[in-house]
């Protein structure tokens, strides 16, 4: 505990600090990134590039041992996988556009085939004399404890880039997301919107080959915006929510590991990430499930409220249980399932609403459409009481007014 | 060669053969039904019911294992479609939220235990190790009939058979109600098919055999075997039974070829080590689904376009 507190602030030593920073940028640039794929309904298509940048991380270190260098630089690293990602995507692309594949099994297909190849690369590099040093499997579930200092401003610099292409492509980027064709009656390129959001999740891949890993990577860019879209319906805030809480996850992620040497820091941040996610399905005032669940009841009160009270003015027997228990708490009818005074009262005035109801549906018939003339609205908060008296008019002596 | 060949490559081979195949069959009613990221999500959920059931019996044993990995696998199953109900998300990204938390569990619980001792890790997780399950008793081709060496082959061979046929039955058993369900649901309801407990077994039916592939050849293999060769096969034909056998083809194709270029290939070119088979299967596999892809005579899509 006094460890995990040290690292959150900072005090546990150089290292820790800088993972810390390093996770907390990426989670940033992860869930802002990840949003747009998201709402584009192509989350996995960030799975199929993460995994296929293995054969890229393997033919980049090999090509750098034959140049003469160690093979361990992360930037070069860095670009072979974003080549062999730009490589899996731009295939999931073709496969989709040129064949009758659907978008699923042309993902799978490239992701397996490209990790697949990626771990022939691995055996070949790992016979190399060179390779048995190079530890090139750490980037299947990060590493972080031997994190250098030029490699956190890496991750800082391309975070930044990523937050900038995200600031200047919002607009195109949400209309293609919601609506691709009207997109593209506005003049906005879809194609390479699409490509633009691609590139970003690549830039996420990468950089965060070094922190969480090629594996779990796609943890980062799905799980946040996710969880984000549970709190809010607008997009700006989807993505808002979505950086804090990728953010929060990376620092709090990297804090914890830190904390716990023995445990990878990609696996804690993953999973402080569902944790907030599972705390955003269940409590999210939203569309969260407490919420949902709330706003179910007390819909089903009011059904049942108005059905109970429309069978009390029509004499129609209850056995409803829960009709009848509202009808009770709400004090209309006695423990005898009798009508109270207030009971008679307000049953007239359903009867009477219903009434005014039926010739609504018969003059607006668009209306009746919206959902809005359900019987459960208020019939004042639909109609102006100009309308009303026009309805009571055409209703004309069919039903006594009780006011 | 002959004994050589038994006692190390037969039985890799075969493994490998048998592996394929069981993905690849449920793969293509996976594919057709657009499930067919289902196979990344169990072969990834594997690892925590594997380490779970350790956790728990303090073995490593099989079938314990086995039984581990179904269970996680249906429960991220359930898991999905509870978080797409009740979150109202889509497949793809509910798929994302489950597979990868349950992947993060399954690797901090393995490092959080003591597995020091045993050989669980996850590297042997994600790529398997097929080389190394050879058939020592074997002294050539007449070890086959003889039942004493028989009884000293890996048990992954008698397991990954006994799953294959378990998988054929169920599709044989149930290929009307699944065909039908898997191109029409509304149809199949109307008939009185019940849908979705069909749907259910097909998913259950390709846990039990991504977890014994699994086993066997580790998870890359399944996600490739799930996918890529139904998704050739589906290029090749519009019968759904020609598109079975010809995924089944393809599957023993990736097998046989992906095995013997990973082990003898490095070694014709000059190098002294072979390569993963299991990776190479699954590139072999890729690359018939890159042929396909170009030159299968059902390859393009009629009709409606494409989404944007």
């Amino acid at each position: 505990m006094e460890n995990f507190l040290s690292a959150l602030f900072l005090q546990s030593g150089y290292n820790s600090a800088l993972v810390a920073i390093g996770a907390a940028l990426l989670g940033i640039a992860a869930g802002g990134a990840g949003t747009f794929i998201f709402l584009r309904k192509r989350a996995l298509v960030s799975d199929a590039a993460a995994h296929a940048t293995l054969p890229g991380i393997c033919l980049a270190f090999m090509t750098m041992v034959a140049l003469g260098g160690d093979g361990r630089s992360l930037a070069g690293l860095m670009a072979g996988s974003a080549i062999s990602a730009a490589a899996a995507l731009v295939l999931v692309d073709w496969i989709v556009r040129e064949t009758r594949l659907p978008e699923d099994a042309a993902i799978g297909a490239v992701l397996s085939v490209f990790f697949g190849f990626g771990i022939v690369l691995m055996t070949v590099v790992q016979n190399m004399t060179a390779g048995r040093q190079a530890g090139l499997e750490s980037f299947l579930l990060g590493s972080t404890a031997g994190m250098l200092f030029n490699e956190a401003v890496t991750i800082a610099i391309a975070g930044a880039a990523a937050g900038a292409v995200l600031f200047l492509l919002y607009r195109p980027m949400t209309l293609v997301a919601f609506d691709p064709e009207f997109a593209a009656t506005t003049g906005i390129p879809v194609r390479a919107t699409d490509l633009a959001t691609m590139g970003l999740v690549l830039v996420v891949t990468v950089i965060g080959l070094k922190v969480v890993g090629l594996v779990l990577i796609v943890a980062m860019l799905i799980i946040p915006a996710v969880a984000a879209r549970f709190w809010t319906e607008r997009v700006d805030r989807v993505v808002l929510i979505a950086s804090l809480m990728g953010g929060v996850s990376g620092y709090l992620g990297a804090a914890l590991s830190a904390a716990h040497p023995q445990v990878p820091t990609g696996a804690v941040i993953v999973l402080v990430a569902f944790s907030l996610f599972v705390v955003s399905l269940l409590l999210a005032p939203a569309r969260g499930v407490v919420a949902s669940v709330f706003r179910h009841l007390r819909f089903q009160r009011r059904v049942h409220l108005r059905q109970g009270l429309l069978a009390l003015a029509r004499d129609e027997p209850i056995f409803d249980r829960l009709t009848l228990k509202v009808l009770r708490g709400e004090g209309y009818i006695r423990g005898d399932g009798v009508a109270t005074l207030q009971g008679r009262a307000t049953e007239a005035n359903a009867l009477r609403d219903e009434a005014r109801w039926e010739v609504a549906r018969e003059m607006h018939l668009e209306g009746s459409l919206s959902g809005r003339f359900d019987g459960l609205n208020a019939i004042e908060d639909v109609f102006t009481p100009d309308e009303i008296r026009e309805l009571d008019r055409q209703l004309g002596g069919r039903i006594a007014v009780v006011s | 060669m002959g004994q050589e060949f038994v006692q190390l490559s037969l039985t890799p081979m075969l493994i490998g053969i048998l592996a394929a195949v069981a993905c690849a069959l449920p793969g293509n009613f996976l594919l057709l039904r657009r499930q067919a990221l289902i196979g990344d999500a169990i072969s990834h959920v594997v690892l925590p019911g594997i380490v779970v059931a350790f956790l728990f019996t303090g073995t490593v044993s099989a079938w314990p294992m086995m039984i581990g990995a179904s269970l996680a696998a249906i429960f991220a199953v359930v898991l999905i479609e509870a978080i797409k109900r009740v979150g109202r998300v889509d497949a793809g990204a509910a798929m994302g939220v489950v597979f990868t938390a349950m992947f993060a569990d399954g690797v901090l619980l393995l490092e959080l235990s003591d597995t020091s001792s045993v050989h669980l890790d996850v590297e042997h997780a994600l790529y398997g190790n097929l080389e190394s399950l050879i058939w020592l008793a074997a002294d050539g081709w007449g070890s086959l009939a003889d039942w004493t060496a028989l009884s000293e082959m890996p048990p992954q061979v008698g397991r990954l058979a006994l799953v294959l046929a378990l998988v054929s039955g169920f599709l044989f058993a149930f290929w009307k109600e699944l065909t039908i369900s898997t191109f029409d649901e509304g149809f199949a309801l109307s008939l009185g098919i019940r849908a979705r407990l069909i749907g259910f077994l097909l998913v259950v039916t390709t846990a039990v055999a991504a977890v014994a592939a699994f086993d066997a050849v580790g998870s890359i293999i399944v996600i490739a075997m799930f996918i890529c060769p139904p998704a050739s096969a589906r290029l090749m034909t519009n019968g759904l039974g020609h598109q079975v056998a010809w995924s089944t083809l393809f599957a023993g194709a990736s097998a046989i070829l992906g095995y013997v270029l990973a082990g003898y290939a490095p070694l014709w070119l000059g190098a002294e080590n072979s390569v993963s088979a299991a990776g190479m299967i699954a590139t072999v596999s890729g690359f018939i689904l890159g042929f396909a892809c170009v030159l299968g005579p059902k390859r393009k899509r009629i009709g409606a376009a494409r989404e944007v």
